[in-house]
């Protein structure tokens, strides 16, 4: 339990994403089977237990500890498990269970034995370890990394691509002894054939200007870029799955297209909410990303479809390494032959050269698009992303001009720099409201200039927040805008960055709210054609 | 005839606690005629004072911060253990386990003893003298720690922790917020205990006190100026810093750096964040939950008095165990685990 808890601890605290790295790799390199194996589920949510509700942790601390004391230290605490991890008098002399003990033992304890086993463990555990412990059997445990995070770490640690662990690990459980021995050398890959796993997806880069002066365009197959999340199929005898482009299963929160996945073989698309054939704003789609599991309302006022652009396996026949003219074949044939339900194709887009499909980008109205694709038609289906095969040709970013509101210091390396900031736009009534934070987009030497700029235009603080003059205005670019019932503005804004400094710009000429509002599209988001764009 | 109850000669004034048979002060929130200082952080040792009187290495602490000629027109050493009669009142300095010199004050007038102990911990600190309880009527007490949410933990622990983040994070400069007076020596000395022999950085700020230690027979080891070092030299170094200066602009010219903060205070996650530190050692100069009940119970007080933190838990825990705690409510008493220390770029 100690390791673990150690990690979990340390990984609360530690912002940066290469540091966490390090941090799992150790753990993971240092760590024994089994108890490493169950680490691994924690963080990828995969090990949770319910048995204690948070009315019987209250009750093990009360037995032991006055309760006018507890009470007085929840409040100065906040925190239930944190509280009662800390104010858990002495231990006695003794080793701390393993993780993997308190897993084996949680799954056959009796409820009512529950509070007795669990003062014994806290009674040999450390503060640190018992709050991991009260965490995790209360079903409260959060980590500070993303399953997706611990795999690139143990790739890492064995010296094989994350993407190959992707592959298997769909098909493991807790504690996953198999990738274990594999990545250890003690046995050869864990065979996943006939389960439905997750397999790496090919991506694409954006395609700047240097890069579109040098494309050979005719070797380039091109399609929308719609504005949804891309998605993959699986489809076995032994199941049937929905994933993200980071191997997260979402299978429950899409009922209707589990139940539209009536074939066997990989597909690789986007997901959308579709009425009518008609694809919904980004905004729509966001609603039923939030839910786990929607009810019938929700199914019916979000649709959800996938407009399907490639075919990795046609039953068990892997067409990843033909070329993406011979899929797209395959996948027309494919789809002439299935016409699952609630999918459909993504077109090709006939071009004669680069100025053709510049003209259609800029063109581009539709709220569901978001640019176009460039494919070439020789590349196979490639995992990662390689240079050059695939490229996203946005639509350029939105822009306000919004006025600096508020400033504070970020994390790790940029823990000495007020880096995160909070804009706003004018009111009507003269009042400057926040509709948004940013934290990047600007180079080392802006941000210095803007960290020199906060420091001596302060004028309230608030713990680690600094309010600054309402005076300096900077551009920020954003892809969309929204409504939003959480912000004070009434809208949010999709990736929003810093674009530039606008030194130039007096505050009273930065933009007004209403104008964002007013061009937001009924159904949530606004799009290109109604905000100024950047030539 | 029975002794005076120490509430009818030690009173609190605006000024702070007062002995009124001896016309002294125990450190005076503001200048006075006569005070009697417990230790050196500044928030008990203030400038401009008449006679000052404490440990030899309080006053010398005393010199370094605020200069010479602000540290008490007159000044008189009283070693430990040593009474020293003035006006009646028998006044003894004893350990009292904080930090180098610090001291507490114990009273005897007319056969009664009150103990004023400033700020004090039990934990071992190979830095400065360890604590001795002293029995007494009266028993003032800090109670900065005064939840029973806080127990320090042994600091080995808390160093090692520090230690296996060099091996996880080699080339990071690792930085520890530790104040400049009393943690900062203790965070240098146990490095040295868990045998970490390099040099360690320190910011200008520590400089003198750290010299200051050293001729007080604290060996502390090489110790090289943080200002002007390469980021070379501060790979994978250790560096210990005031917390705010750690924790700002300053680190910048380390070498991607790691912030540490060693404080009591770290116990808490909410206020480990808060701190926007990556690394938070719980190390405090000050006693834990189960150190102040157990320092009460060890001087046999009928009467605690309690100076300054979180005293309604504190005084509450006495009660159920049948020793009469009040709230003197000094304000002005900062722990110095919070407070926001010189921003000084040094």
């Amino acid at each position: 339990m100690t390791p673990f808890a150690d990690l979990l601890e340390r990984l609360v605290f530690t912002p940066g994403r290469l540091a966490k790295l390090a941090l799992l790799r150790d753990y993971f390199t240092h760590t024994p089977d089994p108890d490493r194996g169950y680490a691994l589920a924690a963080i990828a949510g995969d090990l949770s237990f319910t048995a204690a509700k948070p009315a019987m942790i209250r009750q093990i601390a009360t037995d032991r500890v006055d309760p006018t004391l507890f009470a007085w230290s929840y409040d100065y605490v906040g925190d239930l498990a944190e509280t009662v991890a800390l104010i858990w008098p002495g231990s006695r002399e003794g080793q701390a269970p393993r993780l993997s003990e308190v897993v084996a033992i949680l799954s056959e304890t009796p409820k009512s034995d529950l509070p007795a086993v669990l003062a014994g463990w806290m009674d040999v555990c450390d503060a640190s370890a018992r709050l991991a412990l009260l965490k995790l059997i209360t079903g409260g445990l959060r980590v500070g990394a993303s399953a997706r995070l611990a795999k690139i770490a143990l790739g890492e640690m064995a010296g094989v691509a994350a993407d190959d662990i992707e592959e298997v690990w769909h098909g493991l459980a807790p504690p996953y002894g198999p990738l274990f021995d594999w990545l250890s050398g003690r046995a050869a890959k864990p065979d996943a054939a006939g389960a439905p796993v997750f397999r790496p997806t090919m991506l694409a880069h954006p395609l700047e200007e240097a890069d579109a002066a040098a494309l050979d365009w005719a070797g380039y197959r091109a399609e929308w870029k719609w504005d949804g999340i891309r998605v993959q199929l699986v489809a076995t005898a032994q199941g049937r799955r929905l994933y993200t482009r980071t191997a997260e299963d979402i299978s429950h929160g899409f009922p209707e297209i589990l139940a539209a996945m009536d074939f066997h073989g990989v597909l690789d698309g986007e997901l959308l909410v579709m009425r009518d054939g008609e694809v919904a704003p980004f905004g729509d789609l966001q609603q039923r990303l939030n839910r786990k599991s929607p009810g019938p309302k929700m199914l019916k006022d979000f649709p959800a479809g996938v407009r399907l652009y490639d075919i990795l396996f046609d039953g068990d026949d892997d067409l990843r390494g033909l070329t993406f003219d011979d899929r797209r074949v395959r996948l027309e044939d494919w789809y002439a032959r299935h016409q699952p339900p609630r999918m459909d194709l993504s077109a090709l887009i006939p071009f004669a050269g680069q100025e053709d499909l510049a003209a259609l980008r800029f063109g581009a109205r539709a709220a569901s698009i978001e640019g176009l694709m460039l494919k070439r038609g020789d590349s196979p289906y490639l995992a990662g992303r390689p240079k050059g095969p695939w490229w996203k040709w946005k639509r350029a970013p939105l822009t306000i001009d919004a006025v600096l509101m508020y400033a504070q210091r970020g994390h790790g390396r940029r823990s000495s720099i007020y880096s995160d900031y909070t804009f706003g736009l004018w009111r009507k009534d003269g009042m400057l409201v926040p509709v948004g934070k940013a934290y990047s987009g600007i180079t080392d030497q802006e941000l210095a200039f803007i960290d020199r700029w906060v420091r001596g235009h302060t004028i309230a603080r608030f713990g680690p927040v600094r309010e600054v003059e309402k005076s300096l205005v900077l551009e920020i670019a954003f892809d969309a805008a929204q409504t939003s019932n959480r912000h004070k503005s009434g809208v949010a804004l999709r990736f929003p960055r810093i674009s530039r400094i606008r030194t130039d710009k007096p505050a009273e000429e930065a933009d007004k709210l209403d104008s964002l509002i007013a061009r937001i599209p009924a159904s949530g988001v606004a799009k290109g054609e109604t905000l100024e764009e950047e030539g | 005839m029975t002794a005076p109850h120490p509430d009818t000669w030690l009173r609190v004034l605006p000024q702070g606690l007062y002995c009124e048979p001896g016309d002294f002060f125990i450190d005076p929130l503001r200048s006075v005629a006569h005070a009697v200082i417990t230790h050196g952080h500044s928030d008990h040792a203030r400038p401009g004072h008449g006679s000052v009187l404490a440990t030899e290495a309080t006053l010398a602490i005393m010199r370094v911060r605020m200069g010479e000629g602000r540290a008490g027109e007159t000044q008189q050493a009283l070693d430990y253990h040593t009474p020293l009669t003035h006006q009646g009142v028998d006044i003894t300095l004893v350990p009292a386990g904080h930090v180098l010199g610090s001291a507490q004050i114990v009273l005897d007038w007319q056969g009664s003893r009150a103990v004023v102990s400033g700020d004090y911990k039990r934990q071992r600190d190979p830095t400065c003298a360890p604590f001795e309880p002293v029995t007494c009527d009266v028993f003032v007490t800090e109670a900065t720690f005064g939840f029973p949410v806080f127990r320090h933990p042994d600091p080995a622990h808390e160093i090692a922790k520090l230690l296996k983040s060099l091996t996880i994070f080699p080339d990071r400069t690792h930085i520890v917020g530790a104040y400049s007076l009393g943690k900062a020596q203790r965070v240098i000395a146990l490095l040295r205990e868990a045998g970490w022999e390099r040099p360690i950085f320190i910011h200008g700020a520590l400089t003198a006190l750290c010299a200051l230690y050293e001729a007080h027979g604290v060996p502390l080891g090489p110790l090289l100026p943080a200002t002007g070092a390469s980021k070379d030299d501060l790979k994978g170094a250790i560096v210990i810093a005031p917390p705010a200066a750690a924790a700002d602009r300053w680190s910048r010219r380390m070498n991607d750096p790691l912030i540490a903060r060693a404080s009591g205070w770290m116990r808490v996650r909410q206020r480990a964040k808060m701190a926007g530190v990556e690394l938070p050692l719980v190390i405090s100069d000050h006693a834990d939950w189960d150190d102040l009940l157990r320092t009460v119970e060890e001087t046999r007080a009928p009467e605690v008095w309690v100076t300054h933190g979180a005293e309604e838990a504190l005084i509450h825990a006495l009660s159920l165990r049948q020793i009469r705690g009040r709230a003197l409510s000094l304000i002005g008493y900062e722990d110095e685990e919070t407070s926001s220390e010189e921003e000084a770029e040094a």
